[in-house]
């Protein structure tokens, strides 16, 4: 992972582009806050550290470079997503049952 | 920081597309549905151009903005301020990063966007190039020209490009106590000693002026507006959000007990509004132009920590590549 | 009656914070990334919490109405009783890495121990600090790597920042009469008993650095007794300029 982002930087100009997570507590995901730029993986968490966590808003980091991300398209996004709008006997609110039945 | 509408989308610009009009009139729709635009989306050319220039030109504002303040860390008066004085500036060069960022997910690096700056093809916001002459300084840019800011940037929250949106929704988050840090150095010294007073007023008249322009170019003067609102890059017009901070900052001048350098300056009841004096927009656009005071100093400042750094940056991008070598092997 | 040795203990706690703290906000707004600029100031803002909260101990100490801002402000150089280390000018990264390094690898090993003195004050202070200055370790030794097996370039950079400062190092390990009281009475640090600690540690990381170890340097030393180099007075009038400009004033 590091290999890859730090070959593809030139060694001349800015470092390789990082993504940042952060945990914002204990329980929680790590979530998208945004990105850093660094030189290797150890430092993008020293720099993700210093740049999104100066007002205690997390307790676990997680960097990945940027060009290790596989995203899906959005030009597909109808044929990926919408399968899924039909299915609503996936949820809970699907099933009638009387009230006076508890605990399900 | 920010000022809007530096340069200008030539006409040219936009009328050179070659977008399909189906995908242009697709994505009008979904902007105008208040559907936020992410990086991957297809977008029109001018609304990916006219984004880059504005949030770089933001970045840029961010970052030679820690110039002026930075002038005063070494010499802050009290342990206290220094601390205070340092967070902001360090926020300031955060708030670049983000927004540097941002503008990388649209296809531009860092590495670009910072050598048009540097070459003078990118602008960045005039109040920069006025120089910080003594500590009040710090209460004045605090105070007005981050409350200036703020009015500028609380709309672009909600801008229909994403990531810029949510760099904003942090830095408006963090910037909260940017203006009142300012005030408070205002109130101590407008309650201060005599010198200290004659501190205070000189400040608030050097930067009254430069704060109101940081608004830009009035609206009969700002052509690309409506497209700018159609694409909600731009959520309220110039004229609009000026008024709206001289609304609230005369009476937070008059509470310190201080004048303010506009003799029309005056409440009008009809418009429920103050009416100011004329704007010299001579002065502005100069400064645009790079004829501000230390115009040459800010720059010189930049490229130097830029050029200055380049043995640091390659040490450290080197040192990698054989670490992950000798990993390999 | 002022406990005159744990007063200077207090004060040189909060001097070498100070400094450095100072000398690294000179670098906002100049370093070599964003991210460095935004590192190197966290790291200043620790060093000047430090030095607010020792400075005001050090104040209550003496107890004649100077707080952390009244020491800060108003001592000249003959007063202050930092290391040279910390009063070294930035130079260059490399010269600013290497005053880091050999700086924070000594002063995390002095806090470590400085956390288990009898003074409560003292310990619980130094009990905080020891974790701000963990961080500034991992980030000063990182960067020793870098910059020493980085390219020729960088690597003579640093060597040449390392040979300004190591001049200072010898002068953190020497105690005076109070740092022998201090030890006595349970409240302060052996500063020779740190010195084994101190050469496996560096050692470590310049060998990572490709960067031989050098030479053990004649003591240079005053700075303890208020005697410093010709910087610091420098540094004082910049950092002092306005409270001495109006006497009095409230900021």
């Amino acid at each position: 992972m590091s290999d890859k982002a730090t070959n593809e930087a030139s060694l001349k100009g800015d470092w390789a582009l990082w993504e940042v997570f952060i945990r914002t507590r204990g329980g929680l995901s790590h979530r998208h806050v945004g990105s850093v730029h660094a030189p290797d993986a150890e430092l993008a968490l020293k720099h993700a550290r210093d740049t999104y966590t100066r007002r205690m808003e997390g307790v676990s980091i997680w960097v990945a470079a940027s060009t290790s991300i596989s995203a899906s398209d959005p030009a597909h996004a109808d044929a990926f997503f919408e399968p899924a709008a039909d299915k609503v006997y996936r949820h809970p609110t699907f099933y009638n049952i009387p009230k006076n039945i508890k605990h399900i | 920081m920010y000022t809007t509408e530096l340069q200008k989308v030539s006409a040219l610009d936009n009328s050179l597309s070659a977008d399909p009009p189906e995908l242009v009139a697709a994505f009008e729709a979904r902007v105008a549905a208040d559907a936020f635009i992410e990086p991957k989306d297809w977008m029109p050319q001018a609304y990916r151009r006219t984004l880059v220039r504005q949030i770089s030109q933001h970045a840029h504002s961010e970052i030679v903005g820690t110039l002026p303040e930075g002038n005063w860390i070494t010499r802050a008066p009290s342990l206290r301020r220094k601390a205070v004085l340092l967070a902001k500036v360090q926020d300031e060069c955060g708030h670049g990063l983000y927004l540097y960022c941002a503008a990388e997910t649209l296809g531009t690096s860092r590495e670009q966007m910072i050598e048009a700056l540097h070459s003078g093809k990118a602008k960045y916001s005039t109040i920069f190039n006025y120089p910080t002459l003594t500590w009040a300084d710090m209460g004045a840019i605090g105070w007005l020209v981050d409350g200036a800011a703020i009015m500028n940037q609380v709309p672009l929250q909600r801008t229909s490009y994403g990531p810029y949106a949510r760099a904003m929704v942090r830095i408006c988050k963090e910037e909260s106590f940017h203006q009142r840090q300012g005030y408070e150095i205002m109130m101590t010294l407008a309650n201060g000693s005599a010198a200290q007073k004659r501190m205070a007023q000189d400040a608030l008249n050097r930067w009254w002026w430069p704060s109101i322009m940081m608004f830009g170019p009035p609206d009969d003067n700002s052509p690309n507006s409506a497209q700018s609102m159609r694409w909600r890059i731009k959520r309220e017009s110039n004229d609009d959000l000026r008024q709206r901070f001289i609304d609230v900052t005369v009476p937070q001048a008059l509470a310190l007990g201080l004048t303010l350098p506009d003799p029309e300056l005056k409440w009008n009841e009809a418009r429920d509004h103050y009416d100011y004096g004329p704007i010299d927009w001579e002065e502005f656009y100069a400064v645009v132009r790079g004829e501000g005071q230390v115009a040459k100093e800010r720059m010189s400042a930049r490229v130097k920590a830029w050029e200055d750094g380049a043995w640091v940056r390659e040490a450290a991008a080197a040192h990698a590549v054989k670490k992950a070598k000798r990993n390999a092997a | 009656m002022i406990d005159q040795p744990l007063f200077h203990y207090a004060l040189r706690l909060g001097d070498d914070s100070l400094i450095l703290g100072q000398r690294l906000s000179e670098w906002c707004g100049h370093a070599a990334a964003l991210e460095v600029d935004l590192s190197l100031t966290n790291i200043g803002l620790d060093l000047i919490g430090q030095a607010t909260s020792a400075l005001g101990y050090a104040g209550d100490l003496e107890g004649a109405g100077r707080d952390a801002d009244g020491l800060a402000f108003h001592r000249d150089a003959l007063d202050y009783e930092n290391c040279l280390l910390v009063e070294q000018p930035n130079g260059d990264f490399g010269q600013t890495i290497a005053r880091q390094f050999l700086f924070s690898n000594w002063h995390w090993l002095f806090l470590s121990a400085l956390a288990a003195s009898k003074d409560a004050t003292l310990a619980a202070m130094a009990a905080k600090s020891v974790k701000e200055v963990s961080y500034h370790v991992e980030f000063a030794n990182d960067w020793m790597v870098r910059l020493g097996d980085g390219t020729p370039e960088s690597h003579q950079r640093l060597s040449a920042g390392l040979d300004w400062n190591w001049r200072f190092v010898e002068e953190l390990f020497i105690g005076d009469d109070v740092d022998n009281e201090m030890v006595q009475r349970g409240i302060g640090v052996d500063k020779a008993s740190l010195r084994a600690a101190y050469d496996a540690r560096i050692i470590d990381v310049l060998n990572d650095a490709n960067l031989p170890v050098p030479k053990k340097h004649r003591a240079i030393t005053g700075g303890r007794r208020g005697h410093h180099s010709e910087h610091l007075g420098h540094l004082l009038s910049q950092m002092q300029f306005l409270q001495r400009a109006y006497p009095g004033a409230s900021w």
